[in-house]
């Protein structure tokens, strides 16, 4: 508080003093400190807390403008940066609903007071539905990470099986999230993948594939960038073990890509950050779980699940709570893991993209950016010393090998960096098997000259 | 000219009532409502149409099945439901007890929606992100001195998650000594929110329940009893959801403690708390914020937020990583944690949460947070004061003495009137205000918890006051306008025996279209 200020904060209209003394007569005690009777002296925080003084809001935005210039952008700089958060085009119209009060204030209103909020998350769960081919969608969970873990120990309880084979070649990020939360009942173990194509090694699948595994899981397109051609071959092994197929997926690839549960997979996931989020430095994240309407899978979700229904007056739509009674919020420990805030307004978010952009939308979207990816891994790989790493199609990432150029990935990126260019993401610790590669991400945001950018950069730096 | 009367008590609310259709009934095929950017004709030139290199049977064959509708069709769409939706801008939003639902500042949305945050991607160099990495740092200490912790991580997406991550420490640090096998047990109390449980039951602890004693207070015998060399934490919010302190908590801390437990705070009733105690002064070894609560930011639905995971220095190697460090001239990121439990949510969390909340404590001060603290009290009760005075309302448990919310009881109105809280929550939406029953189970009989913090005017908590005695009055008087209500909402009460029925449940509009039509054509 301004030492100064005479009349309340902005924030706090009740620190006028004359309304406290009126509030605090009515309640009939004398002082403020009478309301913390209950908190015994030796608990009592009796020095004031180092935090600088209070700002006015015309100094804070001196102050924040400060700081934030310290920070330059993926607008202000071409990046080629991908590996779990993408830059797409965001329609205005998708900036304008996210931003709107009704919905970025709401919290857990009920269907009578928020019908609107439950109204949006029932079309995102419809909209992403129609992406994926699949009759049930959640209300999203915090990521795709967390969207996977959840799947897996959906397919656990499911197969009442404990070992879960994930491919060798996932985000090191999303497997340690997974570790964590599959630990300590369930066990994870990796598959490896062909160093050729990047896609799973199916003999090492098979001899890893047991009675006790519950969910074979694996991505398409794959972490590294390969579009995983034997979905239908790794869902019908997964199958004959008795095990449940568990597929993440780029939302944003399915206007031209198949999607997963036309190879067999059971549960779908990934993450709704590249429809219509914007990257807010790993902030957009939003995950999304998919299965068929099957009640053994509806009842193993532990998020909620809106759904529609009539009410008392013929011809009104309304929207509820779908099998509540399996969440923790009705069961506690005893509930399905467990529920709580995640990133609703995401949802409404890529819903109201996949509304704008259409069927056409997302197919256009997908095949330019193909092109994309492809121009750019063709005039990339033209450098001498520079290839990319696997033979097979991607969707927008592929891993680009600089070993032969004799300098690391970091020494190029530090050098892009400096003509404002952001390069790949460097692959060399992850995955030392690969050598000196970086993880390129091209999307509809690129311009061929863009490309030839980066292309006549490293040109020039190795 | 005649003066207009505006004496009485309630508003007079109707909520914006569109008719709206389901998205999908607004296809129109041609349609569209954007364009995606074009491709050169050069790259066409050199790479063709770019689809025939997918691989055989991964094509997609037919289009995704979504709606075709202009830009504008679209916008009015989704502005209509935004006006179906009573968001906290908009209501007196006391009614969300347990989730502190405050003002969150406009021009804190304004940084946030910057593209000097929303336009950085995570794996950009640090030098390229020093202003994020400075707040986050900024943030981290700020925290530290509200708390009395040592180091924070913004890893953790919610409350949840981060009692997720605290219920996941607990299991690292017995199994970096060796104990992971035999501590196996959580111990938590019914007052405490539903995750606290439902997250150590993820992590396979077992979980024992305290109930409270006559007087609302967590019962320390009962601690006593249950305590082992099985108990490996001890997780608690305090206050509790019933707004009561329980101010023998050192002495909880350190019967756990003595034990060879963990003790985790759910801090997120810590509105009333903010310069006033502090988790570590308790003898807590972690706690956590919620951003999305405490700190001001935007609740959206249900997130993004962020659970604020603060630890003392011994836990700091069990921490999500990686956690931001100063060496005195450049910030960085610190990923060398010993005993990491790795991470629970993907890159470093949700950083415009981040943001916004340090631009809050910067726009308060010390001074400001404990004046937040203290107003949140003196509101709570206020309002504590005046519903106990409403007919068939009460508050169970110890008088007098509550903070920041309290969970009250119409058992009194529903024996005397058959009007229970559900009833009274519908009516409660006729008057534009949001009011929430609580979590389960009903250990408070027909229960509601109010929860005002310090956003609200004294004519604001009137206002909410007065709408709660209006519809006791009228249980009393003439209870079929409760018991039919809604009355002025977009719809009517819904058929809740669809949603739990799995022939008829319908999630999706695909599955509505599917079960509905089968069930029309039987007709």
């Amino acid at each position: 508080m301004k030492k100064n200020r005479q009349v309340a904060h902005p924030y706090i209209p009740n620190s006028v003093p004359q309304v406290q003394q009126e509030m605090l007569r009515e309640i009939g005690v004398v002082s403020m400190e009478d309301l913390y009777v209950d908190i015994p002296e030796h608990l009592r925080l009796r020095e004031a807390m180092d935090i600088p003084p209070a700002l006015t809001e015309y100094e804070l935005q001196r102050h924040m403008e400060k700081v934030m210039d310290k920070n330059t952008t993926c607008k202000e700089n071409i990046s080629f940066l991908g590996a779990g958060c993408w830059q797409h085009f965001i329609p205005s119209v998708v900036d304008e609903i996210n931003s709107r009060s009704e919905f970025l204030t709401a919290y857990a209103g009920e269907p009578y007071e928020d019908h609107g909020r439950f109204q949006a998350l029932f079309e995102y769960q419809s909209l992403v539905a129609e992406l994926v081919d699949m009759d049930v969608v959640n209300v999203p969970t915090f990521d795709w990470a967390q969207a996977v873990s959840t799947a897996l120990r959906m397919a656990s309880r499911i197969t009442k099986r404990n070992e879960l084979l994930l491919p060798k070649n996932i985000s090191p990020d999303k497997l340690l999230i997974i570790k964590n939360y599959a630990s300590p009942d369930l066990k994870v173990m990796l598959v490896n993948y062909k160093e050729s194509t990047g896609m799973l090694d199916l003999d090492d699948l098979k001899s890893k594939l047991s009675q006790n595994t519950a969910a074979v899981y694996f991505e398409n397109p794959t972490f590294l960038g390969p579009i995983e051609a034997n979905g239908q071959k790794i869902a019908d092994l997964a199958h004959q073990a008795g095990a449940i197929c568990v597929v993440g997926v780029d939302p944003n690839s399915l206007g031209v890509l198949a999607p997963p549960s036309h190879y067999g997979a059971d549960i779908v996931c990934g993450d709704l950050q590249p429809l219509g989020v914007h990257m807010h430095y790993g902030g957009g994240q939003s995950g999304f779980i998919a299965t068929h309407d099957d009640p053994t899978f509806v009842m193993e979700y532990p998020s909620r699940l809106f759904g529609i229904a009539p009410t008392e007056v013929e011809g009104e739509y309304g929207f509820g709570d779908v099998a509540y009674e399996r969440t923790s919020f009705a069961q506690r420990e005893k509930g399905k893991e467990s529920v709580g805030t995640q990133t609703a307004l995401w949802g409404i978010t890529a819903g109201v993209y996949l509304a704008l952009m259409g069927p056409h939308g997302m197919k256009e979207l997908g095949q330019g950016i193909m092109q994309r990816s492809q121009y750019a891994a063709n005039q990339l790989s033209s450098i001498p010393g520079v290839t990319c790493k696997f033979a097979s199609a991607f969707y927008k990432e592929f891993l680009v090998d600089f070993s032969q150029t004799g300098k690391s990935v970091k020494e190029i990126n530090q050098a892009l960096l400096a003509k404002g260019i952001f390069g790949g993401v460097d692959m060399s610790q992850a995955f030392p098997e690969l050598g000196q590669s970086a993880l390129y991400c091209v999307t509809e945001v690129h311009s061929k000259e863009d490309i030839d950018t980066v292309v006549q950069a490293i040109r020039e730096i190795v | 000219m005649k003066r207009i009367v505006r004496d009485h008590k309630v508003r007079k609310f109707h909520q914006a009532k569109w008719d709206e259709p389901v998205i999908f009934e607004l296809h129109q095929p041609g349609e569209r409502g954007v364009e995606v950017p074009e491709v050169e004709e050069e790259i066409e030139a050199v790479v063709g149409d770019g689809l025939s290199k997918i691989p055989a049977g991964m094509e997609r064959k037919q289009l995704p099945n979504l709606p075709e509708i202009g830009q504008m069709r679209v916008l009015r769409h989704y502005l209509r439901i935004s006006q179906e939706t009573l968001g906290a801008d908009l209501n007196v939003e006391m009614g969300q007890g347990t989730c502190t639902m405050k003002y969150s500042p406009k021009v804190n949305e304004k940084f946030a929606r910057s593209p000097k945050m929303a336009e950085l991607h995570p794996l950009q160099d640090e030098s390229t992100t020093q202003g994020m990495l400075e707040m986050t740092y900024r943030l981290d200490l700020a925290m530290r001195e509200i708390s009395g912790m040592d180091s924070f991580s913004f890893q953790p997406g919610s409350g949840t998650q981060a009692l997720f991550a605290m219920a996941s420490i607990v299991r690292a640090y017995h199994e970096s000594r060796g104990e992971g096998q035999q501590r196996d047990e959580i111990i938590t109390t019914i007052f405490s929110h539903p995750s606290q449980a439902a997250t150590a039951a993820v992590k396979g602890f077992k979980i024992i329940t305290l109930y409270p004693d006559k007087d609302g207070y967590p019962d320390l015998d009962e601690l006593k009893q249950v305590v082992s060399e099985r108990t490996a934490g001890f997780v608690v919010a305090n206050p509790e959801d019933t707004g009561i302190y329980n101010p023998r908590i050192k002495e909880f801390t350190q019967v756990v403690h003595e034990a060879g437990g963990i003790c985790y705070y759910d801090q997120a009733n810590a509105n009333g708390l903010l310069g006033i105690t502090r988790a570590r002064d308790a003898g807590f070894d972690m706690c956590f914020f919620n951003l999305h609560k405490t700190f001001s930011i935007p609740h959206a639905c249900g997130g993004p937020a962020t659970g604020a995971l603060g630890v003392s220095k011994e836990l700091e190697p069990f921490l999500p990583g990686p956690i931001v460090d100063f060496d005195g001239e450049r910030y960085h990121f610190k990923r060398d944690l010993a005993h990491s439990i790795g991470k629970v949510r993907s890159f470093y969390g949700v950083p415009p949460a981040v943001l916004r909340a340090y631009a809050w404590i910067r726009s308060l001060g010390a001074a400001g947070l404990e004046e937040v603290a203290k107003v949140a009290v003196l509101n709570n009760n206020y309002l504590y004061h005046k519903i106990t005075q409403i007919r068939g309302a009460s508050a169970p448990y110890i008088k007098g003495r509550r903070l920041e919310q309290v969970r009250y009881s119409w058992e009194q109105l529903t024996k005397e009137t058959g009007i229970t809280t559900e009833d009274v929550q519908r009516r409660m939406c006729d008057f534009g205000l949001h009011y929430w029953t609580s979590h389960h189970p009903y250990v408070v009989p027909q229960p509601f918890t109010l929860e005002p913090t310090e956003s609200y005017s004294k004519a604001e908590l009137d206002e909410y006051i007065n709408a709660l005695a209006q519809i006791s009055k009228e249980a009393y008087e003439q209870p079929e306008i409760v018991k039919t209500a809604p009355h002025a909402s977009v719809v009517h009460r819904i058929e809740e025996s669809v949603l739990d029925d799995p022939k008829q449940w319908a999630i999706t509009w695909r599955s509505y279209l599917k079960k509905a039509e089968k069930e029309y054509s039987h007709k």
